[in-house]
C-alpha cells in the first residue's frame, strides 16, 4: 500500500523547547558536535489504491490545515514513498 | 560562503549616521506610531532617530506599554487611596506587582495581566505564555510564586470557531501552569458572543515572600553590571507590543503577524527557582522580567527607576537566531528572560548560582550617572537617549469621551420576558446553561493541589492557600467581572465587579485586603468606548475607596474589538483576602445534616442582566442595585461566622441568584436540602421565580449547626441584617427540595449540569 509521508518542522524563527532539551541533553550522553537540534514530526498517510493526483492535493490541504499548525510550524515534505516489498 | 555572511556586518543605522541623513524615510508608521508621535520623538532627541530608537520608542509608547489613552483615568487609583487603605501596602502601584503585608512578617504579592490578543492568534502558546509573564512579573518582586488563576471569556459556546479557542487556551495554562507546579485555584469562564472575535484570556499569579525579600526594578550604583539571563533572544512576538496589542484585527494586514512567542514553563521553572537563589543569596541590587518590548523595556525601566543612565553592548546578547537586527533584538519577546544589575563584587556569586542552574547568562553593559541609556552595536552607538522619555515621558492623551445614545434606549428595556411556573425545568435550564453549567472539564485539565497548599479551589467562591505552614495564615482570592452589567452601566458595573469579588473573599472566610485589575475594553478612539472606560475606572476607585481595598497594580487591555463592534466592558477584578488560620475556611457545599439554612440579605426584582434574561436573548434595563455599606456588613458576619464557627458552608449570590447558589452548595458534596421560600416572598414582596433567578446583591447562604442558631441570629440582629431562615439540609433526601414548589433530584441537576461542556468540548 503507497504511503504519503508529511514531515512538519517548527518554523525557523519559533522557540522549540524539546528541540532545545535534546540539544543539552547529547553532551551529557557523550555526543559531542551538535550546535543545533530542531524537533519536527512525520505523518505518514497510508492510500488504498493509486495516489492521484487529487489524493495528494487532499494530503496537502489536510498537512497545510490538520497536521500543522500554520501559525507556528511549515510544512517541509509532502511525498509519496512505494513500500519495498 | 558561510564566513562571508557571519562576518557581515548589518548596515548599522548609528547615531551619527542618523545625524548625517536626517531626511532619510523610517518606518514609523508601520511600527505603530502616529506622526505627530514620530514628531515628538525627533524633538526629543534633536534629530531623526536611528533604526534602534524608533523600534525601541515605538513599542515603549505604544498602547499596551505607555498607557497612554488610559493614564488620566488611571490616575483615580492613586489618587483616591486613603491613609488608612495604605496601611498594610507595601508596594503599590507602578512596579511589576504590588505588595501586601500580611502579618508574622509575610507579604504577598499578586496582579492580574491580559494575553488576549496572542491568545487569539495562537491559543494554545498565547494562553501558556500569558502564565509564564505574569509569574516572572510575581518573581521579579522577590516572591515564591504559589498559584495562579485565569479568568476567560469566550464566544458563543456553539460557534465553529470557539471549540479551538477553548481547546487551545484551557490546555495552554494547564500545560504550562502545571509544568511549572503551580496550583490553579480559581477563575471565571463566561461565553457570550461579544467575545467571539476577541477572546479575554486574563491570568494572575501570586507569591509570597518575607518583607525583607522585596526587590525593585531599578538600576542603582555607577559601575554596577548589568545582565541578562534566561532563555537567548529569538524573533518572538517582534511588533507584538506594539502592533498586536494596539491595532484591532485586520485580515486585511497578514504581514503584521509577527512570530508567536512560545513559551518553555521548564526553563521558566528553573528560572524562578535561580532567581529565588540570587535574592537569598543577596547578590542582585535591581532586577526586571522581560515582557512585552523585551529589552527595550527592561534597559528603559531600570536606568529611569535608578540612577537615570545605562551602557549596554547589544552584541553580548545571546541570540537564538543570529540574523536578527538590533532593533528586532531591542523589541523581541522571547519569554523566560529576565535582567538584573549586580555589584562587580557580587559577579563571581552571581556567575556560580547561573552555572548551578544551567542558566545562561550575559553580561551587557553597566549602570552610569550620565542621565542617557547609550547601546552600542560592536562598539558603535545606536542609541542615545534619556530613558525617562522612552520609558515614562510617551505620550498621554486625554481622549475624547462621550455616554453613547443608545444607552439612554437600552436601561428603559426591562427584562419583560418569561418567568415560567414550572420552576424546576427553568433552574436545570439554567444550571445547565454555558455560563452556569459545571466548569469541572476545563478545571480538571489544572493542577489545583500541587505543592500541598490549597485549601479551597475551584469551584469554592475563592481560592484560598495556605502560606505559613506552621500557624496556617494564608489567603484567599477572586477574580469577578460581568460584562454584560457593565454594558448596562459601565459605573455600577465595574463597581459590582469588585463587590462580587470582595462577597466572593469574605465567603470564604478571608478579610478582603487589596485589588488588582485588568481592564479589557474595545477601541479607546472609539468615544463611546471611552466614555465606558472611563467610567468604568471612576466606579472601581471609588468602590474601593468606599471598601477600603487598594488597587495595587494591574493591566489594561483596549482595542479588543473586530470590525466597528467593542467587546462590553470588561473590568475583570481580583480581590485578595487574609486568613488567620486556613483551617477556618468556610466552604461552598452543605454537609452536615440538620443544618439550618439562612439566605442573608434582601431579594429585590432585579433580572435586567441576568442569567435568566441572557438565557433569553435579553440584554437592557439597570444592573442590580449596589449598596456597598450592605456588601460591607454582609462580610464582616461571614468573616466573624467563619472564625468563630458560627456556618459550616457558604456561598455568595451572584449571576444565577439563588437558584444557583442552592444548586451549587447542593451538587458541592451532593448533599440535598428542604428549602421553603414562601417567607422569604412575603418578607421581599416577591414571587417565587424572583426570589429564585433575581440577582439582588449583598446576599449570601450560609447553613447553620443548630447550636448555633442563636448565637448566629444574635449577630446579624445587633449589626441589622436581613436574615431568613430558608430551610434545613437533609442528607436523605438526595435532592433540591423546594416546599410548595419542585423536587429536583440531585442526580438529574448534575447530569444537567455537569453534561454541557463536555457535550460542546470532549
Amino acid at each position: 500500500m503507497p504511503r504519503i509521508v508529511v514531515d512538519v518542522m517548527p518554523k525557523p524563527e519559533i522557540l522549540d523547547p524539546q528541540g532545545k532539551a535534546i540539544a543539552g541533553a547529547l553532551p551529557r550522553l557523550g555526543f559531542t558536535g551538535f550546535a543545533e537540534v530542531r524537533q519536527g514530526k512525520r505523518f505518514e498517510l497510508s492510500v488504498e489504491g493509486d495516489v492521484t493526483e487529487e489524493v495528494l492535493e487532499a494530503a496537502r490541504d489536510a498537512a497545510a490545515t490538520l497536521l500543522s499548525n500554520p501559525v507556528i510550524e511549515d510544512v517541509t515534505r509532502v511525498e509519496v514513498i512505494e513500500d519495498a516489498q | 560562503m558561510t564566513t562571508e555572511t557571519t562576518s557581515k556586518k548589518f548596515n548599522i543605522d548609528t547615531v551619527e549616521h542618523a545625524e548625517q541623513t536626517p531626511e532619510q524615510p523610517l518606518p514609523w508608521a508601520e511600527l505603530g506610531l502616529k506622526e505627530n508621535e514620530y514628531l515628538r520623538v525627533v524633538e526629543i532627541l534633536g534629530r531623526r532617530p536611528t533604526a534602534a530608537e524608533l523600534a525601541m520608542y515605538s513599542v515603549m509608547w505604544s498602547e499596551h506599554c505607555s498607557y497612554k489613552s488610559s493614564k488620566v483615568h488611571l490616575r483615580q487609583f492613586g489618587d483616591k487611596v486613603t491613609e488608612a487603605m495604605k496601611e498594610h501596602l507595601l508596594v503599590g502601584i507602578g512596579e511589576n506587582a504590588g505588595v501586601v503585608d500580611i502579618g508574622d512578617g509575610w507579604a504577598v504579592t499578586f496582579k492580574v495581566e491580559s494575553h488576549n490578543h496572542p491568545s487569539f492568534v495562537e491559543p494554545y502558546q498565547g494562553a501558556a505564555t500569558g502564565v509564564g509573564g505574569i509569574v516572572r512579573d510575581i518573581i521579579s518582586m522577590g516572591a515564591r510564586p504559589v498559584a495562579v488563576m485565569d479568568p476567560l471569556r469566550f464566544g458563543a459556546i456553539d460557534h465553529p470557531d470557539t471549540p479551538r479557542l477553548v481547546h487551545g487556551i484551557v490546555s495552554g495554562i494547564g500545560g504550562y501552569g502545571n509544568s511549572l507546579g503551580l496550583p490553579n485555584i480559581g477563575g471565571e469562564v463566561v461565553f457570550d458572543s461579544v467575545y467571539q472575535g476577541n477572546p479575554l484570556v486574563n491570568a494572575l499569579a501570586v507569591g509570597v515572600l518575607r518583607h525583607e525579600d522585596i526587590r525593585l526594578a531599578n538600576a542603582s550604583g555607577v559601575g554596577n553590571r548589568v545582565v541578562l539571563f534566561g532563555a537567548r533572544t529569538g524573533g518572538d512576538g517582534i511588533g507584538g507590543a506594539s502592533v498586536l496589542a494596539s491595532e484591532s484585527f485586520d485580515s486585511s494586514k497578514p504581514s503584521k503577524r509577527p512570530a508567536v512567542q512560545v513559551g518553555d514553563p521548564f526553563a521558566e521553572k528553573v528560572l524562578i527557582e535561580c532567581c529565588l537563589e540570587l535574592f537569598k543569596a543577596s547578590v542582585v541590587e535591581g532586577i526586571q522580567d522581560l515582557g512585552a518590548a523585551g529589552i527595550s523595556c527592561a534597559t528603559s525601566e531600570l536606568a529611569s527607576n535608578g540612577d537615570g543612565g545605562m551602557h549596554v553592548e547589544l552584541t553580548s546578547v545571546l541570540l537564538r537566531d543570529p540574523s536578527l537586527t538590533p532593533g528586532e533584538i531591542l523589541m523581541s519577546e522571547s519569554q523566560e528572560r529576565m535582567m538584573a544589575v549586580v555589584t562587580p563584587e557580587n559577579t563571581a556569586a552571581f556567575e556560580a548560582i547561573m552555572d548551578k542552574w544551567n542558566v545562561e547568562y550575559s553580561w551587557l553593559g553597566e549602570v552610569t550617572d550620565t542621565g542617557r541609556l547609550i547601546i552600542e552595536w560592536d562598539g558603535e552607538k545606536i542609541v542615545d537617549v534619556d530613558p525617562r522619555t522612552v520609558a515614562h515621558d510617551g505620550p498621554v492623551y486625554e481622549r475624547p469621551y462621550s455616554r453613547p445614545e443608545w444607552l439612554d434606549g437600552v436601561q428603559a428595556d426591562s427584562f419583560a420576558g418569561d418567568r415560567p411556573s414550572d420552576l424546576k425545568t427553568a433552574v436545570l435550564e439554567l444550571m445547565a446553561s454555558p455560563n452556569m453549567c459545571s466548569k469541572d472539564w476545563i478545571t480538571n485539565q489544572y493542577d489545583r493541589y500541587v505543592q500541598g497548599n490549597t485549601a479551597l479551589a475551584m469551584p469554592d467562591d475563592a481560592g484560598v492557600v495556605r502560606v505559613d505552614e506552621e500557624t496556617g495564615l494564608g489567603i484567599a482570592l477572586s477574580t469577578d467581572a460581568n460584562g454584560r452589567y457593565s454594558y448596562l452601566n459601565p459605573y455600577d458595573g465595574a463597581r459590582l465587579a469588585l463587590a462580587e469579588a470582595y462577597r466572593n473573599v469574605a465567603t470564604s472566610g478571608a478579610k478582603p485586603m487589596a485589588v488588582t485589575d485588568c481592564l479589557n475594553f474595545g477601541s479607546p478612539e472609539d468615544p463611546e468606548v471611552m466614555w465606558q472606560f472611563a467610567e468604568s475606572v471612576r466606579g472601581l476607585a471609588d468602590a474601593c475607596q468606599e471598601l477600603g481595598v487598594p488597587v495595587t497594580g494591574g493591566n489594561v487591555s483596549l482595542y479588543n474589538q473586530t470590525g466597528g463592534v467593542a467587546i462590553h466592558p470588561t473590568p475583570v477584578v481580583g480581590v485578595l483576602g487574609v486568613f488567620d488560620d486556613v483551617a477556618r475556611r468556610t466552604p461552598s457545599g452543605w454537609r452536615e445534616d440538620g443544618q439550618a439554612i439562612y439566605l442573608l440579605g434582601t431579594t429585590r426584582d432585579e433580572l435586567d442582566g441576568s442569567e435568566w434574561a441572557n438565557l433569553h436573548g435579553h440584554l437592557g434595563g439597570q444592573p442590580p442595585a449596589l449598596d456597598l455599606g450592605a456588601e460591607k456588613t454582609l462580610a464582616a458576619i461571614l468573616i466573624n461566622s467563619s472564625r468563630d464557627g458560627m456556618i459550616d458552608a457558604a456561598h455568595d449570590l451572584s449571576e444565577g441568584g439563588l437558584a444557583a447558589a442552592l444548586s451549587e452548595a447542593a451538587l458541592r458534596f451532593g448533599v440535598g436540602a428542604r428549602i421553603a421560600i414562601d417567607e422569604l416572598c412575603e418578607r421581599d414582596g416577591i414571587d417565587a421565580f424572583t426570589a429564585l433567578f433575581s440577582e439582588s446583591q449583598a446576599r449570601a447562604v450560609v447553613s447553620v449547626p443548630r447550636s448555633e442558631e442563636v448565637r448566629f441570629n444574635d449577630m446579624c440582629a445587633a449589626r441589622n441584617f436581613p436574615r431568613t431562615r430558608i430551610g434545613v439540609v437533609d442528607v436523605e433526601s438526595d435532592a433540591l427540595d423546594v416546599q410548595g414548589h419542585f423536587t429536583l433530584p440531585l442526580t438529574e441537576l448534575k447530569e444537567a449540569h455537569e453534561a454541557t461542556l463536555p457535550k460542546h468540548f470532549a
